[in-house]
């Protein structure tokens, strides 16, 4: 048959993309660590692989992360991923069923119309026909919600929608193309056989009723074909590459490998697995508060992709993790962000291979030796302690949570040493939060021999961002917690006796120890033994950025303020006595964004604890009573 | 028929208000003083001396009070402007209490607030004993006491300058303009009361713009023995024996120090004043990033509002020392008769 060729744009494509994720996948794994290519291996023979089969087929297929967000956003989803995939099985089962012959080449099942024009006029093959009709409306439902979407973003919920490169455009097109010409394709060889399925069926007929459908039939069919292999070629240079990385993001992930703190092949996975859909655009602060809207976690992936200089996009972030929390792709964005902080600048324009190797050398160089050191700091003596209290620089900038601090270990009895008092040395997550690891870990070391030494059982800071650092990269014997969690121990033993106060208070979980940490229940079990807790939107795992991270060193103080101001605005709409929050940089913060009063929790507990009884001097007696004359 | 007593009203009834009041009526111009506090007099009323001279405060006050008692002058005080709009070519005020007052002509003279020492919680104000600010230290001396909490003597006192100005972490990154020399002048009166008492001064800049400032400073130095060192003080706290230890970086000396001080004093720079914003925000008036209210021009128009018969007088525009508010307010005052007569 002449007009067969038509089917080789398609076939070309298929071919081409196949081969190519084969090719790319193999790359990807060949270049994984030892120890990564193990986990993966033993992956794919065990639960994980069960695992990675559900949540292809609850995420990638039906999008069941996007759904719970924006059930208009995931129906779109679905009906295109689910419908297609739907639309091929069922079209090769088709195919095969009712086909000339069994094993079929996919392109006898992706244009059955074509090759069997006669088929499905009764029984079940009828019945069929109306199935594949109704799997293809499916699909074009969501198609036309596609459409909307990318022309009025604000109809399905999207506030923000990231811009697109012309091959993105190219592809989108091709994309929108392949359904409408299927429909149109089939619709027409239908009307002049007579066939088809409700959809098909009815539409042929009207079409053929006034137009020379024989003679058309097959520009569609090209059409179908054209579209479907231009896409499947540009796939690779495009977002819609998100597609088949993202099955194996899923394997990676599943079988245990994760982003770690350098760039390796499951970085790059994560980057081509990210859709570009925005959703972090719409969570992200900077751009909801302070107008910011090119620096966000898709551009900055995007950038990483293509190779482009995103120096100014990886500084500029909050690193609150907020994106984190709602990437329907579960990528790592903040340790990918960290990544790319640690490698310091990227040229402006893609790097030879050749240019890469140097920098990759250059940068081996720099890590072995490092130009700046701390090596003028001199090791502490030794001093024994069980429970050991590391204020840090924060928390030293807010007086009154060591003043708070100091009255509620008093009053516990608790046998503390203050590690800092004096003044003491950087946690180093500062340094981290930069991208200057090896200085950091200078300093890790110096307050690790401190704590060692001092054979303590527990550390306890005030700082979520000391905390996170402490549990996260140091190797301690002691316990590490948070002043909240300390406290909430003490109220829980019994040595903490406090009282009720008439307070109505909102409380701010903070990144590092909410998100980044995960302890929401013992802030909130401490504040409700003494006051009375009132809820606030988007708290816990959504909790907002008070705006004073020490993750971004460029943004103004001008954005700082709108990204405080606003984030404070949400926390006291209920209009409550006291913000508490548990980190000394949200205090400071929101201290110059609100009105409220904005307190450290041990503040508050420390207001409940019962008044110390005075030894009275004469002279205050005498007030008393003079007080008490005139009340 | 003679023509109308043309009315003004003065938002405001510290050392702008009180001048460009008693100027006004001098010319027969009926005027309304409208005052927040009790008294009239703003912040003057809690001076003790006055740099450069370190005369008594109560001399400038003395001249304001004769200058404002004037039958022309009505003066409305625990009383502020909310609100000021046009009706025609009168202004219509709406007061505090509900009221409202109708004139040719508004001159806003709303001042300054001082910076609130809280809001640097780094060093310690409201939370360890013997840290106070500029204006609690004017109080001690009105006293002619200048002791600690527990009523000792300090032999050590440090002055921390800018606190509140040029601080982007506090939203001002203005310039007091008379901080320094305040405390220069408030270093040599600790030197003359308490002889014993060693005095530090920590600053960025010594901005010395008036005349015989550099003068005071120098004596402050050769007389009185007051210690200078260049460096932001980043945080405060307290020792076993209750005395305040500060950190700071010496930037002359190139390193860090570290020192125990019985008495702290937080010099407070100036902010726009809450009424003045509330005013600004509720009225039109254009204020600028300093949120001190934006003049309609730099250099020649600085009293003008840029709406027609609302006129700037004093600290409400940009922080000034006493001499050049006065001269200021007077010029609002040339500037409001000027409108009056073109009506």
């Amino acid at each position: 048959m002449n007009s067969e060729i038509f089917i080789w744009p398609f076939n070309l494509g298929l071919y081409f993309i196949l081969i190519y994720s084969v090719v790319r996948s193999t790359i990807w794994f060949r270049s994984l660590s030892r120890a990564d290519k193990l986990r993966l291996q033993r992956g794919f023979f065990g639960m994980p692989f069960m695992q990675s089969i559900r949540e292809i087929f609850m995420e990638s297929l039906l999008h069941r992360r996007i759904f719970k967000k924006n059930p208009v956003l995931g129906y779109m989803h679905m009906s295109l991923a689910f419908g297609w995939f739907l639309l091929i099985v069922f079209g090769t089962i088709e195919a095969d069923f009712f086909g000339e012959r069994h094993l079929n080449p996919p392109s006898h099942a992706i244009f059955f119309r074509w090759f069997n024009p006669e088929h499905g006029a009764s029984g079940l093959a009828a019945i069929y026909g109306h199935w594949m009709d109704f799997l293809l409306v499916f699909i074009l439902s969501g198609l036309l919600l596609a459409v909307v979407k990318r022309f009025i973003p604000g109809m399905m919920g999207m506030k923000k929608t990231t811009r697109h490169t012309w091959t993105d455009r190219i592809a989108l097109t091709s994309l929108w193309l392949i359904f409408p010409s299927r429909l149109l394709a089939e619709g027409f060889t239908c009307g002049v056989h007579g066939s088809g399925g409700f959809l098909t069926g009815n539409l042929g007929a009207a079409l053929t009723s006034f137009l020379p459908a024989a003679d058309i039939a097959p520009y569609f069919w090209w059409l179908y074909s054209l579209s479907l292999g231009t896409f499947f070629f540009l796939l690779p240079v495009t977002r819609y590459f998100h597609i088949p990385v993202e099955l194996i993001l899923i394997f990676m992930r599943n079988s245990g490998i994760t982003t770690a703190d350098r760039w390796s092949a499951y970085s790059e996975v994560q980057t081509h697995a990210c859709s570009s859909c925005g959703i972090c655009i719409s969570v992200c602060q900077m751009s909801r508060a302070a107008g910011i809207n090119d620096m966000q976690s898709a551009y900055f992936i995007k950038g990483l992709r293509n190779e482009r200089d995103i120096a100014a996009i990886t500084a500029n972030c909050l690193m609150c993790g907020r994106c984190d929390e709602v990437c329907p792709v579960g990528i790592e964005l903040g340790p990918l962000r960290l990544i790319e902080r640690r490698q310091g600048e990227r040229p402006a324009t893609r790097l030879k291979f050749i240019d890469r190797y140097g920098l990759t050398r250059r940068r081996e160089q720099i890590e072995r030796e490092p130009t700046q050191s701390y090596s003028y700091l001199v090791p502490e003596e030794e001093e024994q302690a069980d429970v050991l209290f590391f204020a840090g620089c924060m928390t030293h900038l807010t007086p009154s949570v060591i003043v708070a601090m100091k009255k509620i270990m008093e009053s516990a009895g608790v046998m503390y040493r203050f590690m800092d008092e004096e003044g003491g040395v950087c946690c180093g997550r500062p340094l981290m939060l930069a991208g200057r690891d090896r200085e950091a870990r200078e300093l890790i070391n110096h307050n690790s021999d401190i704590i060692w030494k001092s054979g303590a059982k527990t550390l306890v800071t005030s700082c979520p961002i000391c905390y996170k650092v402490f549990r996260e990269s140091y190797y301690l014997e002691a316990q590490v917690m948070h002043h909240s969690e300390f406290i909430n121990l003490l109220i829980e033993e019994g040595s903490l006796r406090l009282g009720y106060l008439h307070r109505r208070v909102v409380y701010h979980d903070p990144c590092d120890l909410g998100r980044g940490s995960g302890i929401y229940d013992e802030p909130r079990a401490v504040i409700s033994y003494v006051a009375e807790l009132q809820p606030v939107p988007e708290a816990r795992s959504m909790s907002l950025c008070c705006g004073g991270s020490l993750g971004n060193l460029t943004l103004s103080s001008e954005k700082r303020a709108l990204i405080a101001a606003d984030a404070a605005g949400t926390l006291t709409r209920s209009a409550p006595d006291a913000l508490i929050t548990a980190c000394p940089q949200c205090k400071k913060t929101f201290a110059q964004a609100t009105e409220t009063r904005v307190s450290d929790i041990a503040e508050l507990v420390a207001v409940a604890l019962p008044k110390p009884v005075r030894r009275t001097r004469s002279r205050s007696s005498a007030n008393t009573v003079r007080t008490v004359a005139d009340g | 028929m003679k023509e109308k007593t043309k009315h003004v009203i003065v938002a405001g009834g510290g050392v702008a208000g009180m001048e460009a009041a008693g100027s006004l009526a001098e010319m027969g111009i009926r005027v309304t003083l409208v005052e927040k506090g009790e008294d009239p007099g703003g912040h003057l009323l809690q001076w003790h001396a006055l740099f450069p001279g370190r005369r008594p405060a109560e001399e400038v006050r003395k001249y304001l009070r004769k200058r404002i008692a004037h039958e022309n002058i009505n003066v409305i005080t625990r009383t502020t402007v909310e609100k000021v709009r046009h009706h025609g070519h009168e202004i219509i005020a709406d007061l505090s209490g509900g009221t409202q007052e109708r004139a040719d002509a508004l001159i806003v003279a709303t001042g300054f607030d001082l910076f609130d020492a809280h809001r640097k919680e780094e060093y310690g104000y409201g939370i360890y004993d013997n840290v106070i600010t500029s204006a609690d230290l004017e109080e001690m001396f009105n006293r002619k006491r200048v002791v600690r909490t527990d009523g000792s003597v300090p032999s050590r006192i440090g002055f921390i300058h800018c606190v509140g100005s040029r601080d982007e972490k506090v939203n001002n990154n203005h310039c007091s303009k008379v901080c320094c020399v305040s405390a220069v002048k408030q270093a040599i009166e600790v030197r003359k009361l308490l002889p014993e008492c060693e005095v530090f001064c920590f600053y960025m800049d010594m901005r010395m713009f008036g005349p015989y400032y550099e003068e005071l400073y120098r004596e402050s130095q050769e007389v009185h023995n007051v210690n200078y060192i260049r460096g932001k003080v980043s945080e405060a706290s307290v020792n076993i024996n209750n005395r305040l230890v500060i950190k700071v970086e010496d930037t002359l000396a190139g390193r860090p120090l570290k020192m125990e001080l019985d008495l702290m004093v937080l010099m407070v720079g100036m902010e726009m004043s809450k009424p003045g914003a509330r005013l600004a925000e509720t009225s039109g008036l254009s204020t600028g990033i300093n949120r001190f209210l934006e003049s309609a021009d730099h250099h020649y128009g600085s009293n003008r509002s840029g709406v027609a018969g609302i006129f700037y007088a004093g600290t409400c525009t940009a922080p000034m020392n006493i001499t050049d508010t006065i001269s200021h307010s007077r010029a609002a005052v040339e500037e409001t008769v000027r409108y009056l007569g073109s009506k």
